[in-house]
């Protein structure tokens, strides 16, 4: 492109060349927004994500139910005073990650513990009631978590998520 | 593509991986170093155009395949969901379906230039016949993924293409039923098709790379028809022909733009708003524009064998072409009467186009035998003839010559041919519509909505009267499936709150379950929910309504439509005219009389409707005046209630429509400045040519 012709005005020319060079990166960077965005969520799987309820009464002590909520399983558990108690005893320094038990549950209602079920190692589903810590134990790789869903041993970094939710009566809560 | 290169790159590290695969020495032969005639016009531009076609319809196609359903009872609905709920997904569906359209248009233009020119004489016969082949190919291609939404269109023009090979002889039911995977058209035949549509296009790809090789063997024909003898009649590929191709491609993508933004049912048929039905055949059956001229063949032959070979002999005798016509001019520039002849074969195309969009009856079965043997005949008599009898004019002796021969007043025409050719593409796809004709209808008067044009938005205190109509009085008959309660609270619609929409919902009783007992039960709605029912499935429908189930009402001002007739077709095209939907459900719910006129009479349980086709209609007069109270004063009369719930069906069918004219407006200025940046680009590279 640069021949001799070019010497004769080279500002006015490079400024177009440069001009036109940069329209077209504006177009392609605005062509490339939708071809991405797209593939987020769709409008109607935003819309089923929304809050649920559900109604704690019939768990007793010491059962637990699992839940859907944006497609990952929530355990609740009822736990039993044996499993609070271990839960708060515990001595934070001995903890991969350190969380009191009272961050994990809401106030007044110690009984009940709401986590994702889901390994923060690699993704898998802890089973319930097993493990030495009275928690979950993730079959996969072996992690364990105790009764507080805090990780207690094996590979995962952290403990299981608490999801957001509140207590609309003693015997109801809304997740999300 | 043009044997080895000398090309070495600088860079260390390109050099080692150059030593081990020359990939940017080919790069360079084919795409900086080609040597390209420097008189080529901007028809040559469309072999650039149809590349960018290819890469945006295989994009574009494998992102609607990440959403799509393939399945016959999930297809329709999810191509409505991606219309309605993928982020962007109208403008991607948009994109893809007039895409095919615009590739076609491309194709035919490139198709015509390499006839005018003579691009398939020797040594360019293998580069032609690859060029039927990808053509062949994107027949296939285009009419697979026409059936994929699942539309009565889609359905009956997929019976209808798989059995023109029932008239092969012995073994016709044999191939029909292989391809259909069943005793019918059905899911397995969808499935395939999908799997198919997804495939073809990377043979297409691989047929392309076989083009532009055998292109770059042979070199590049241009408009003298002479090839290049001394550097002086090429200049390199990059920049010339590259920045020349880019200001090709711009314009073109305006021209695209007006359909994806403005017009992105013009080219399509509202029949394939209705479900596939396979109890019901459209009243019309018409494919696609770009099939047209071949289904005109088809139709005037009165023999089903004759008929189907006659439309493939159509194609398959562009093969011979380069033997048909052994004239050793090549540009029809400086052949007198293969000029004259080359234009009536165009206008010949066209009229045959127009003719396959008409029903096949009276003055134009005869006009499509008449013009069914004159294609023929170009190919067979004129042609052959030609090169025997016809005196060229001489040739000029280099491409240079013809360069400084005629760098005066070329602009003036290229600009007029092109305008002729765009009007001349509109006729013919325009034609398309006049085939939707309305037996026994009286077209509905067109109306002025807010909606229409290019700047059209709906009228908020319309759609919320028109809710309100729909909730008082359709749906207690009608459903409106595709749309969600959280609907009401999206941009460009309604304009309820998340909270008013919510509230709204709850105001209904939606059946959910089971339960844990296993039991299913009522909930009040929310706003994730869709418009509920009134029957629980079709049958219980019809039952309740006299035989008939109401047709659901979310894609209906889409769904509908009425002859608009030449050539109000063709300005059409440029007022963006797209209300014919809406004009006519306007009317459908305004046209009832009570007594039908004098010597008309409709059967029991029906109803006599002025615009309705046919005019007895199972519907009864759903609206009376005071029937429904707005809370704004507007005025409680049928022509209100129609005129309100016809805008909110319109929503209903397109929720989107604000954004597609929001963001074709911004589209529109971006690709108008950059053309006209391109065109001093491109001016400023070439001055150096000159």
């Amino acid at each position: 492109m640069t021949t001799a012709s070019s010497a004769d005005h080279p500002t006015r020319r490079d400024f177009l060349f440069v001009a036109t060079g940069a329209a077209a990166a504006v177009g392609a960077a605005a062509t490339v927004w939708p071809l991405v965005a797209q593939m987020n969520p769709d409008a109607a799987t935003i819309a089923a994500g929304a809050p649920i309820q559900v109604d704690l009464a019939p768990i007793a002590e010491g059962q637990d139910i699992k839940v859907f909520w944006r497609g990952k399983p929530i355990y609740i558990s009822h736990r039993t005073k044996k499993q609070i108690q271990e839960a708060q005893s515990v001595a934070l320094s001995s903890l991969p990650d350190p969380q009191p038990d009272s961050a994990r549950v809401k106030a007044g209602h110690d009984q009940w513990l709401v986590v994702i079920g889901i390994c923060t190692h690699l993704g898998c589903i802890p089973i319930a009631h097993e493990g030495n810590y009275d928690g979950f134990f993730c079959p996969c790789h072996g992690s364990q978590y105790d009764s507080s869903g805090r990780i207690r041993q094996g590979p995962a970094p952290a403990n299981l998520a608490v999801p957001p939710y509140a207590f609309l009566s003693d015997t109801k809560i809304q997740i999300g | 593509m043009s044997g080895p290169s000398d090309f070495q790159p600088s860079n260390p590290a390109l050099k080692w991986i150059e030593r081990r695969l020359p990939i940017f020495g080919l790069i360079h032969s084919s795409f900086v170093a080609y040597p390209t005639p420097r008189n080529l016009n901007y028809w040559w531009t469309f072999g650039a155009i149809l590349s960018m076609m290819l890469g945006l319809q295989i994009l574009t196609g494998v992102i609607l395949a990440m959403h799509y359903t393939p399945h016959a009872d999930l297809a329709f609905k999810s191509v409505e969901l991606i219309v309605r709920d993928v982020n962007y997904g109208w403008l991607l569906r948009n994109m893809h379906a007039c895409g095919a359209s615009m590739f076609f248009f491309a194709v035919y233009i490139h198709m015509f230039r390499g006839l005018y020119y003579g691009s398939y004489k020797e040594p360019r016969e293998v580069l032609w016949i690859l060029g039927v082949i990808i053509y062949l190919l994107m027949m296939a291609t285009g009419f697979m993924g026409y059936v994929l939404p699942w539309g009565q269109m889609s359905f009956w023009g997929a019976t209808v293409i798989t059995n023109l090979f029932s008239a092969v002889p012995y073994f016709g039911e044999s191939i029909v039923t292989l391809l259909w995977g069943g005793y019918s058209v059905g899911n397995p035949t969808l499935n395939r098709f999908f799997s198919l549509h997804y495939l073809l296009p990377f043979v297409i790809a691989g047929v392309v790379v076989l083009h532009i090789w055998a292109l770059h063997v042979a070199g590049q024909n241009n408009p003298a028809g002479v090839e290049p003898k001394t550097e002086k009649d090429t200049v390199p590929f990059t920049p010339y022909a590259t920045i020349k191709d880019a200001f090709g491609v711009s314009c073109f993508l305006i021209f695209f733009a007006w359909f994806i933004f403005y017009m992105p049912n013009y080219l399509g048929d509202a029949d394939n708003y209705i479900p596939a039905n396979p109890g019901v055949t459209p009243a019309h059956i018409v494919p696609e524009w770009y099939y047209l001229p071949f289904y005109a063949i088809l139709r005037s032959i009165p023999n089903k064998l004759a008929g189907v070979v006659a439309m493939f002999s159509a194609i398959i005798i562009l093969c011979f072409l380069p033997w048909l016509d052994s004239a050793r001019t090549r540009s029809s520039k400086y052949r007198p009467l293969a000029k004259q002849f080359f234009w009536i074969f165009v206008v010949v195309c066209i009229l045959l186009g127009y003719l396959g969009s008409q029903p096949p009856e009276g003055i134009y079965v005869i006009a499509g035998r008449i013009l069914t043997v004159c294609y023929f005949a170009y190919f067979l008599i004129v042609l052959p003839l030609l090169a025997r009898i016809e005196t060229p004019r001489p040739v000029p002796n280099s491409i240079a010559d013809d360069v400084l021969a005629k760098s005066k007043g070329r602009a003036a025409t290229a600009a007029s041919v092109m305008l002729a050719m765009v009007v001349a593409g509109s006729l013919l796809v325009g034609g398309t519509q006049n085939a939707k004709a309305e037996e026994g209808g009286d077209n509905p008067p067109a109306q002025s909505w807010s909606f229409s044009g290019p700047f059209g938005k709906y009228d908020r205190g319309s759609l919320q009267r028109g809710l309100k109509v729909y909730k008082e009085v359709c749906s207690a008959c009608h459903s409106l499936n595709y749309v969600a309660f959280r609907n009401l609270a999206d941009p460009g619609g309604p304009g309820y709150s998340e909270a008013q929409a919510a509230a709204f919902a709850s105001e209904y009783k939606i059946k959910d379950g089971p339960n844990d007992q296993g039991e299913m039960f009522e909930r009040p709605g929310r706003t994730a929910d869709y418009f509920p029912a009134p029957f629980p499935n079709e049958q219980a429908a019809a039952a309740a309504n006299g035989g008939k189930a109401p047709p659901d009402l979310s894609l209906m001002a889409k769904a509908r439509s009425y002859k608009r007739g030449f050539p109000q077709f063709v300005f059409d095209f440029f007022t963006q005219y797209q209300e014919q939907g809406p004009d006519y459900v306007d009317a459908i719910l305004q046209g009832f009389e009570d007594k039908p006129p004098a010597g008309v009479t409709v059967p029991d349980g029906t109803y006599y409707n002025k615009y309705f086709p046919g005019h007895a209609i199972k519907m009864p007069k759903p609206l009376s005046d005071g029937q429904v109270t707005f809370d704004d004063g507007s005025p409680a009369t049928v022509k209100q209630y129609a005129h309100d719930v016809t805008t909110f069906l319109m929503w209903a069918a397109e929720p989107h429509m604000e954004a597609r004219k929001r963001i074709g407006m911004q589209v529109f200025f971006f690709l108008v400045v950059f053309a006209i940046l391109m065109y001093f680009t491109k001016r400023k590279v070439w001055a150096d040519a000159h």
